[in-house]
C-alpha cells in the first residue's frame, strides 16, 4: 500500500458520485488516471485493505431486521459452534470476543419473525441460550478510518 | 421502496461494478434508464436508504488492531443526552441503546472504539468514562479476538421480474 492507495482510501470513504463517469472524477481529484483507480481499487478489494466498495444500506430503512446476539460457548466446543452458527445464511458478522458472552454475531434479515426464527435455529442446534441484543436507539454510525 | 429500488439493492449488494461506467452497467443489467438509476441511487441517499455510497476499510489491515466494543451500564433517564454526546467523538464508529440482560449482561450501552495502540485504545475509553462521569455504573470492554464470519449485509429481498 502506497502514499495513493491511501489516499484512495481516504477519498473513498467520504462518499462517492453519482454521475456518468464518477471514478475519471475521482481520479481527476486524485490526480490521477481513471485506469489506475480501477486497477488500485481491484487490488485493495482482492487483498482485503477494502472489505467493500459499494452502497452501504440502512437495514432498517429497507424494512430488514438487524440483530447484535451473543451466545456463551464452552471452549471445547467453540470451532463447532463458530461453524453451525456462521452456516446460516442470517449471520451476517461473526466475532470471537474476550468475555463470559464469547461469540457475537450480526443477525440480517427481511422481518422481524425471520430474525426470531434464526434465533430458535441457533439455539436448537447448538443448544445454547442466544442473548439478543437489538438496538433501542442509535445515535451515531459512521466514522473515516485514516489510512 | 418499489420492486426496481429492490432490484437496485440486489444488483450492488456486492458492491459497485468497476468500469468506466458503473451506474450504466447496472442500469442495463436492471432494464432501465441510467438516468433512472442515478435518480433513485440519490433519493435513497436522501431518505437514508443508502447511507453513503463508499469503500469500507478493513480496519486490521489498516493498522487499527485495537478495535473495541465498549459497554456501559448508564441510568436510562440520562442515556440518549450521553449517547448523542458520545456519538460525536471522532474515535466512535457506531454507538447505540441496547438491551440490558440481567444477570449477566448489565450493559445497555454500547461504542465501538478504534485505534493503533493499546494506550490509544485507553485514552478513548478514558474519554468516554469522562463525559458519562457519575451516570455510569460499571462498563466493560470486549476485543474481537478473531473474525468468524464477515460476509456484509446480504438481506435476500423477493424481487419479482
Amino acid at each position: 500500500m502506497d502514499k495513493i492507495d491511501r489516499a484512495i482510501i481516504n477519498a473513498l470513504q467520504e462518499g462517492f458520485p453519482v454521475c456518468d463517469l464518477p471514478y475519471l472524477q475521482v481520479a481527476k481529484q486524485l490526480h490521477i488516471t481513471e485506469s489506475n483507480l480501477l486497477q488500485r481499487l481491484q487490488k485493495l478489494l482482492d487483498n482485503g485493505i477494502l472489505s467493500r466498495f459499494g452502497p452501504l444500506f440502512h437495514a432498517e430503512q429497507m424494512g430488514g431486521a438487524l440483530s447484535l446476539a451473543a451466545v456463551k460457548a464452552p471452549e471445547e466446543q467453540f470451532d463447532s459452534i463458530a461453524e453451525k452458527i456462521n452456516a446460516l445464511p442470517e449471520v451476517a458478522h461473526n466475532y470471537a470476543r474476550n468475555h463470559e458472552l464469547n461469540m457475537w454475531f450480526v443477525l440480517a434479515t427481511e422481518t422481524l419473525e425471520q430474525q426470531q426464527s434464526a434465533i430458535q435455529t441457533i439455539e436448537s442446534q447448538t443448544g445454547l441460550t442466544v442473548v439478543n441484543m437489538p438496538k433501542i436507539k442509535e445515535y451515531f454510525v459512521g466514522l473515516k478510518l485514516e489510512a | 421502496m418499489d420492486n426496481i429500488d429492490k432490484q437496485i439493492i440486489s444488483a450492488t449488494q456486492a458492491g459497485l461494478p468497476l468500469v468506466s461506467q458503473p451506474y450504466q452497467r447496472l442500469a442495463k443489467q436492471i432494464g432501465i434508464t441510467a438516468n433512472d438509476l442515478m435518480q433513485r441511487l440519490t433519493s435513497m441517499q436522501e431518505n437514508g436508504i443508502i447511507r453513503r455510497i463508499g469503500a469500507v476499510p478493513n480496519h486490521y489491515k489498516l493498522g487499527y488492531k485495537h478495535n473495541g466494543m465498549t459497554v456501559w451500564d448508564i441510568d436510562d433517564t440520562q442515556i440518549d443526552r450521553l449517547g448523542e454526546l458520545i456519538g460525536q467523538l471522532d474515535f466512535v464508529s457506531h454507538c447505540y441503546h441496547r438491551p440490558r440482560h440481567l444477570p449477566d449482561w448489565p450493559y445497555n450501552f454500547f461504542a465501538m472504539i478504534h485505534s493503533k495502540t493499546e494506550a490509544g485504545a485507553q485514552s478513548q475509553i478514558q474519554q468516554i468514562a469522562e463525559l458519562l462521569g457519575e451516570h455510569c455504573r460499571s462498563s466493560n470492554v470486549l476485543y474481537s479476538t478473531k473474525i468468524l464470519k464477515k460476509t456484509g449485509l446480504r438481506i435476500k429481498k423477493n424481487v419479482s421480474s
